[in-house]
């Protein structure tokens, strides 16, 4: 393996785009995941795919009616899962399904599949622009520092409902963030692993960390830094072997789970 | 001085009248066991009082100020659950559930102290979720104690709990109310441990049928025979 290939800007975008969005899908994934949300990342990315269609159809950047789209999915969905009393993973299958259905109309009336949306479909890193690059490192600062300054609040919703009302936290509205942030980051990274991956980037490395028995920063630590290896890792191995980038993360991401398994199983994980 | 007023509170559920025209006056310093068998409204009473049911009728106050206008009392008041739920391996440890409790990040010092008089300071980097039931009690009791609150609420916080635990438990309770004259609510359905631990009474089956100090109560054998079949009625009725 050659070092020549840190030398192309292309590279460069990819790795910082890339790192960006494992640090963004890893700390809104471990809020999802914790609400045992974990599939929401998947509904709110396929319901992208008819935000998407959508932006081919009207001649639009298809990532922009994308953003639109599945916010819009996600909070009418959480909105209706209240008001209706739906259970959590049936309103996702709700908004899954419309999505791709959406999508799938949209693009028979616009005569048929085109290369551009397998692009979305599974992602295509090595293509991001200058000003894809600037607008995931701008929204991944914007929601970072979003939750840094709502850490406790989001937390202490997320461990237990009940009690964060009776301390006076606004808990249907941090609700309500948490499902518009998820919406922001899904179409964010959709650019790194495609429509089909997403929700492996916000499970796979925050069930990794889990399970190292730690608090709640450091369990953060350990995802985001999972997260990052694998996205770096998985970058540069697919683009020497010549493979799909999207495949190659998401492989490393479950590599690093079955060795966190394994190490769990022979009894190196001390319990505190 | 009152700490809280209830008035005339109804709450009607579809099938049921869970609580029937109550009205209760806490005074400071005052700790109240509430008791009543399952059923009789205890937990109804407690999250109208805690804002979390708000389909209510009659008027409730805190130090003055009707709940319905204002939630700024909430932030005199700690409140440990009856039993705490989350998952299992939620990862988070001591010391962040006592953190969450926490309004200003900058009393981080008063952690450790809540942790020590609490006895459960090297247990702080430990996951709540390792913790047996009297163990993660007491976190909860630091996490409602951590911003000196002038009310505690507690629902029925000895379910499942060793005995050891639960003596621990009502010491430190004592201790809260009588040094620190923290004003405690507390709901049970362990009668000598009213006895031994609360000055006020309140006896509670949809409606209020008894509320005054509790050596009154206890000395009163009619009252107290009535309160025991009340509960061995709807504990044969429960199996």
């Amino acid at each position: 393996m050659s070092f020549e290939i840190l030398t192309f800007s292309f590279m460069h975008r990819a790795l910082i785009s890339g790192i960006a969005i494992a640090i963004l899908c890893s700390v809104v994934g471990l809020f999802l995941v914790l609400r045992r949300y974990s599939l929401f990342g998947d509904a709110i990315a396929h319901s992208s795919f008819g935000g998407i269609a959508l932006g081919l159809l009207a001649g639009v950047y298809p990532l922009w009616t994308a953003y639109g789209v599945s916010i819009a999915g996600a909070l009418i969905i959480t909105k209706i899962k209240d008001r209706y009393n739906i259970s959590g993973d049936a309103s996702i299958a709700v908004l899954l399904s419309s999505g791709i259905a959406v999508g799938l109309v949209i693009i028979g009336l616009s005569g048929g599949f085109t290369i551009d949306i397998f692009s979305f479909l599974f992602g295509s890193i090595l293509l991001v622009s200058v000003d894809d690059t600037i607008l995931i490192l701008s929204l991944t600062g914007i929601i970072l520092i979003v939750i840094l300054i709502l850490y406790r609040q989001i937390l202490y919703s997320t461990f237990n409902e009940e009690q964060a009302k009776v301390s006076g936290i606004p808990v249907e509205k941090i609700n309500y963030l948490i499902v518009f942030m998820a919406g922001i980051t899904v179409v964010t990274s959709i650019q790194l692993v495609g429509v089909l991956l997403i929700s492996a980037l916000f499970v796979i490395p925050n069930v990794t960390a889990i399970m190292y028995g730690k608090g709640f920063k450091q369990t953060a630590i350990i995802s985001m830094s999972f997260s990052i290896f694998s996205v770096i890792v998985g970058i540069l191995v697919s683009y020497v072997f010549d493979i799909t980038p999207a495949g190659t993360i998401v492989l490393m991401a479950i590599g690093l789970l079955a060795g966190t398994m394994g190490i769990k199983s022979a009894g190196l994980l001390s319990k505190n | 001085m009152k700490i809280v007023e209830i008035n005339n509170l109804t709450v009607q559920y579809p099938d049921v009248k869970a609580l029937d025209d109550v009205s209760l006056v806490v005074n400071q310093g005052d700790f109240l066991g509430i008791i009543g068998p399952n059923g009789a409204g205890k937990s109804t009473l407690f999250a109208s009082m805690l804002g979390l049911n708000t389909k209510y009728k009659g008027k409730i106050k805190f130090f003055d100020k009707d709940i319905r206008k204002s939630k700024n009392y909430l932030k005199e008041l700690g409140y440990v659950p009856q039993k705490p739920i989350f998952e299992k391996n939620f990862p988070v440890t001591v010391t962040d559930v006592v953190r969450m409790g926490l309004r200003k990040e900058s009393d981080e010092n008063k952690i450790d102290e809540i942790l020590q008089q609490l006895w459960i300071h090297e247990l702080r980097n430990r996951r709540i979720g390792e913790l047996s039931g009297g163990q993660q009690q007491r976190v909860f009791i630091a996490k409602a104690l951590v911003n000196n609150p002038k009310i505690l609420i507690l629902d029925e916080p000895v379910t499942g709990i060793d005995q050891q635990s639960i003596d621990l438990f009502y010491s430190i309770l004592r201790e809260l109310n009588s040094k620190q004259k923290i004003t405690i609510i507390w709901s049970s359905h362990d009668l000598d441990a009213v006895n031994q631990l609360a000055n006020h009474v309140a006896c509670l089956n949809r409606t209020l049928f008894f509320h005054g100090e509790s050596e009154k109560f206890f000395s009163d054998d009619k009252l107290v025979k009535q309160y025991s079949e009340a509960s061995m009625q709807e504990h044969m009725h429960h199996h």
